[in-house]
């Protein structure tokens, strides 16, 4: 069973039709770029598999279930702005999610942002925007979940910090589970994806195997993205 | 080892014929065993499942092979390893005349300009 499917999935904000019918499968072990222009309805993907904005049409299954309470336990998030409340220290934040995930690993975190040189104690208001999105990041991927929605992980932070986030996205998700990864920077992600799916005013334009992509076109999948999306 | 990759082209196959280079040079040695997919994957820069696919490559080739727990290890084979790196060396040496040609050079001028830095020892012009 995949980890996450959406059937014909659609959903309208009022008149305008933020997804028109989108079917893709995510599976357990593999990364999966959600690759689209800004407005394409990348966002609006993840707030349905999270359960935040419900379907207008079509389906949308975690592991089988509708997004809901169960699923919420198995799906990690990091959302594209930043949330986190600028009173609280990382070390009050890793806390707070002890309290509020079951499958949250508050070893994990502590070791990553001592990697990160991270100060546990500071409070987020006192942080840069990079700093801020990488707590972001270590919380997220500090769950032990079974689907792991990274909305713009990489946009916000310097090249060096780049590399370590995507590092720590490979690393750190169990084999069963899958990892959905929005993001407009192909070129840095390129080695990252296993799958892509590449998406264009709410309807999959292109999706399969980054690598069997490259073979069929002879192009980066950074390519072939400008070439699909060109203005 | 030097883990560039062009995005170009399949990342499994690069991460394939670098693993190739490194049994064929000796870097990984007959009978040595390789670091694990995740270590491997992470040296790179790869995600781990790309790696995976690449050592399933030199696998079916026979230039490594699994051990149920214990890992993967690259073959005894010496033959094979000479097979190998007889098959990148040609592969070299095609894209050098190439090159070559793209010049303009003749075979001839080619033959010969390969003696003579041969003779002069390569390193002395670079």
């Amino acid at each position: 069973m995949p980890v996450l499917e959406c059937i014909e999935l659609e959903k309208s904000y009022g008149r305008s039709e933020a997804l028109r019918g989108v079917s893709l499968k995510a599976e357990g072990g593999r990364i999966l770029g959600l690759l689209g222009p800004n407005g394409s309805g990348k966002t609006t993907l993840i707030k349905l598999a999270c359960g935040l904005l419900q379907p207008s049409g079509g389906e949308i299954r975690i592991c089988g279930l509708a997004p809901g309470v169960e699923t919420k336990k198995i799906v990690s998030l990091l959302p594209d702005r930043l949330s986190l409340p600028g009173y609280m220290s990382p070390a009050a934040l890793c806390a707070m999610y002890e309290d509020f995930f079951e499958d949250f690993d508050a070893g994990r975190a502590e070791r990553l942002l001592d990697e990160l040189g991270i100060d546990p104690a500071q409070r987020v208001r006192r942080m840069s925007r990079g700093t801020r999105e990488k707590v972001q990041l270590i919380l997220a991927m500090s769950r032990r979940a079974r689907l792991y929605l990274l909305d713009e992980p990489i946009s916000g932070v310097d090249p060096a910090a780049r590399d370590y986030i995507i590092s720590t996205i490979m690393t750190n998700y169990a084999p069963d589970a899958a990892v959905v990864l929005s993001t407009h920077l192909i070129s840095e992600a390129e080695r990252l994806l296993d799958d892509v799916v590449f998406l264009g005013a709410g309807r999959v334009v292109m999706s399969g195997g980054a690598d069997e992509l490259r073979e069929r076109s002879g192009k980066s999948v950074d390519a072939l993205f400008r070439e699909v999306f060109k203005c | 080892m030097d883990w560039q990759i062009a995005p170009e082209s399949p990342i499994y196959a690069q991460l394939a014929q670098k693993l190739r280079r490194g049994i064929a040079s000796g870097l990984y040695g007959p009978g040595e065993k390789l670091p694990p997919v995740r270590e491997l994957a992470l040296e790179a820069g790869v995600n781990p499942n790309t790696m995976q696919r690449a050592l399933s490559e030199l696998e079916r080739e026979g230039l490594v092979f699994p051990q149920r727990t214990a890992g993967r290890f690259v073959t005894e084979d010496a033959q094979l390893i000479s097979r190998a790196r007889e098959t990148l060396a040609r592969e070299e040496t095609r894209r050098y005349f190439s090159a070559m040609e793209d010049l303009g050079c003749s075979a001839g001028e080619i033959s010969r300009l390969a003696a003579e830095i041969a003779k002069e020892g390569h390193d002395a012009g670079a």
